[in-house]
């Protein structure tokens, strides 16, 4: 019997994307992981501390309360989005699956904030809610807030500087799990609707009864994707409020947590092993997010449907 | 209820959804208008009526004057271009090359294969940052674009592979099959075929597009140089200085929305395509 020659094209179709893949993504990190384990000595030298960086950000009072704090804001600007920003989205797609006219207008318009740099979305809503640009002032006076403390200055205060920056995101982001939303909406067979409106259904009824249920899979791909960008954010809280997350570390989160302790602020020098461990511990992070969503939602999901 | 009973009440309902839409959309709209609006008026009326639109009276461009004396918008701008359209070419080709690997032939590794470049799909490459700089720093790529086409492209890879090979899964085999019995070699048939997904390939080229153009993180870490600024890390410093010219702050926000929303418009089809194709389980 001959030999098949070994299969040289399936190499050279795989072998860029694999070698760039591997090197620019998968080996660093691993090598963050590996780094996360050692910590700097005098003179530069690595030594293996096992995991006791890990144990430091967690129980050392100079590590725990910067990296308990950036945990917890992270967890409520996540919860931000989980209430808000994906049942609007599903309201929203909602209205733009009734067959309405102009549906494609409002689904572009309203996407519009998403392909835009949060840098520029966080900037362009800090100078609106700026007490020095005539446009948040008048509103409150009209609302009668004028003289509340924490609405006049939304960024600039530990009560409300946190929620004000969920409220941004979500007012970019909502367009994605819009167009998802809609996307599985759309996938609905229009028998299914047709048939329960001549049997008298209202719109309500339709929803709650056929349409939601037929796509609480996508509830789910939608959850652990807000999930990971969340957990991941950076740029908006750099972008308004500069790498110290203020006022007072009150919207510091694991993002610019962790490029602080990386790079350092004002008189603390950057320390990469720690930078590596903070890195360690979003990967934990987002890593038991996914595994919840892969073996405790999708499992259960595919359960009920076969 | 009557017929003409019941259409009075669908028209109301229509009526309150295109209510309700346009109301979002203004919420959406009004921002982004203020800004580009409030742009071209003078420091005066900025403040003093923000909210009207510019007439002569008020008209000025000091604000874009100020931005092209400083800051080099222009050469930002062509740093973005760069990094996005090799980076684009590199995740869609070398993409479509990986997911037709993986789609069209039996081999033993397929499946660990498949699984171990799926793996970018849900772990940020953010996460290794420390790893990365330290790579580049080794091979002396920081502050190049090179380095930032390269983890973009490691980036974009994942989603690449994985929406491609499931286009190519879904090719007729007959196509294939005649190629090959006419002697055609298997980098002949992928040519071949590459135009046959010339659709998905558009669709993974314009949501890979928006993370790479708009991103902050790495041009700030691995490549922050006068030289090598991408457009939005250029206005995210120029923002930062010029804190107080709100003509040129506004001017700034501006000019770097435009080409972001021009590129949207031209792929906005592809992109709402391909964010409803990745929906599918």
């Amino acid at each position: 019997m001959r030999r098949k020659p070994f299969p040289w094209h399936i190499t050279v179709f795989l072998a860029p994307a694999a070698l760039i893949y591997t090197v620019f993504m998968i080996y660093p990190m691993i090598a963050s992981l590996d780094f996360s384990l050692y910590q700097t000595v005098e003179g530069g030298k690595q030594v293996f501390v096992g995991l006791g960086n890990y144990i430091r950000l967690l129980t050392d009072p100079l590590w725990s309360h910067s990296f308990w704090n950036a945990f917890r804001n992270n967890v409520v600007f996540f919860l931000i989005h989980m209430t808000l920003q994906n049942p609007i989205g599903l309201l929203l797609a909602a209205l733009l699956a009734t067959n309405i006219r102009g549906a494609w207008v409002y689904r572009t318009i309203i996407f519009t904030p998403t392909i835009l740099s949060v840098v520029l979305i966080g900037f362009a809503w800090k100078l609106i809610l700026s007490p020095t640009w005539g446009i948040w002032f008048p509103l409150l006076d009209k609302l009668g807030l004028g003289n509340n403390e924490i609405a006049i200055a939304l960024l600039g205060n530990e009560k409300s500087a946190l929620i004000t920056l969920a409220l941004i995101s979500v007012w970019q982001n909502i367009g994605i799990p819009m167009m998802l939303f809609l996307a599985a909406l759309i996938r609905i067979p229009t028998e299914l609707i047709e048939a329960a409106q001549v049997d008298g259904a209202s719109g309500w009824r339709i929803f709650w009864r056929i349409q939601f249920p037929l796509i609480i899979p996508t509830v789910g791909i939608v959850a652990i994707l807000t999930f990971i960008g969340n957990f991941n954010a950076f740029d908006l809280i750099y972008a308004t409020q500069g790498a110290l997350a203020g006022p007072n570390f009150s919207t510091d989160i694991m993002g610019t947590f962790f490029f602080r302790t990386f790079f350092g602020f004002q008189l603390r020098p950057g320390d990469p092993n720690m930078g590596a461990t903070v890195a360690g511990m979003m990967l934990l992070i987002i890593l038991t997010g996914v595994i919840i969503y892969l073996y405790g939602w999708q499992r259960r999901m595919e359960e009920v449907q076969f | 209820m009557t017929g003409k009973r019941y259409r009075w009440l669908r028209a109301l309902k229509t009526g309150g959804v295109h209510a309700a839409l346009i109301a979002y959309s203004a919420l959406v709209l009004f921002p982004i208008l203020l800004v580009f609006m409030n742009s071209f008026k003078d420091q005066m009326s900025i403040f003093g009526e923000p909210l009207k639109p510019p007439t002569p009276a008020t008209f000025s461009i000091e604000g874009y004057k100020t931005l092209f004396d400083v800051a080099n918008f222009g050469h930002y701008f062509v740093n973005s271009l760069i990094v996005t359209v090799v980076s684009l070419l590199l995740i869609v080709y070398l993409g479509a090359m990986a997911g037709w690997a993986l789609a069209e032939y039996e081999f033993k590794l397929n499946t660990f294969m498949a699984i171990y470049l799926a793996l970018g799909i849900m772990v940020p490459i953010r996460l290794g940052t420390v790893g990365i700089l330290r790579l580049l720093a080794g091979w002396h790529l920081v502050n190049t674009l090179t380095a930032l086409i390269l983890v973009y492209t490691a980036m974009g890879l994942p989603l690449s592979i994985f929406i491609l090979s499931r286009f190519f899964t879904q090719l007729p085999p007959d196509f294939k099959d005649a190629a090959r019995i006419d002697g055609a070699s298997e980098y002949r048939i992928f040519t071949l075929v590459l135009p046959l997904v010339r659709p998905a390939l558009g669709t993974v080229a314009a949501i890979s597009m928006i993370p790479v153009w708009n991103d902050l993180w790495f041009p700030l870490i691995l490549a922050p140089s006068e030289r090598t600024k991408t457009i939005v890390l250029g206005a995210q410093v120029f923002l930062g200085q010029f804190l107080n010219d709100w003509q040129a702050v506004l001017a700034a926000l501006s000019l770097a929305m435009i080409p972001a929303v021009l590129l949207y418009m031209i792929f906005s089809k592809q992109l709402i395509r391909g964010l409803t194709a990745g929906a599918v389980k």
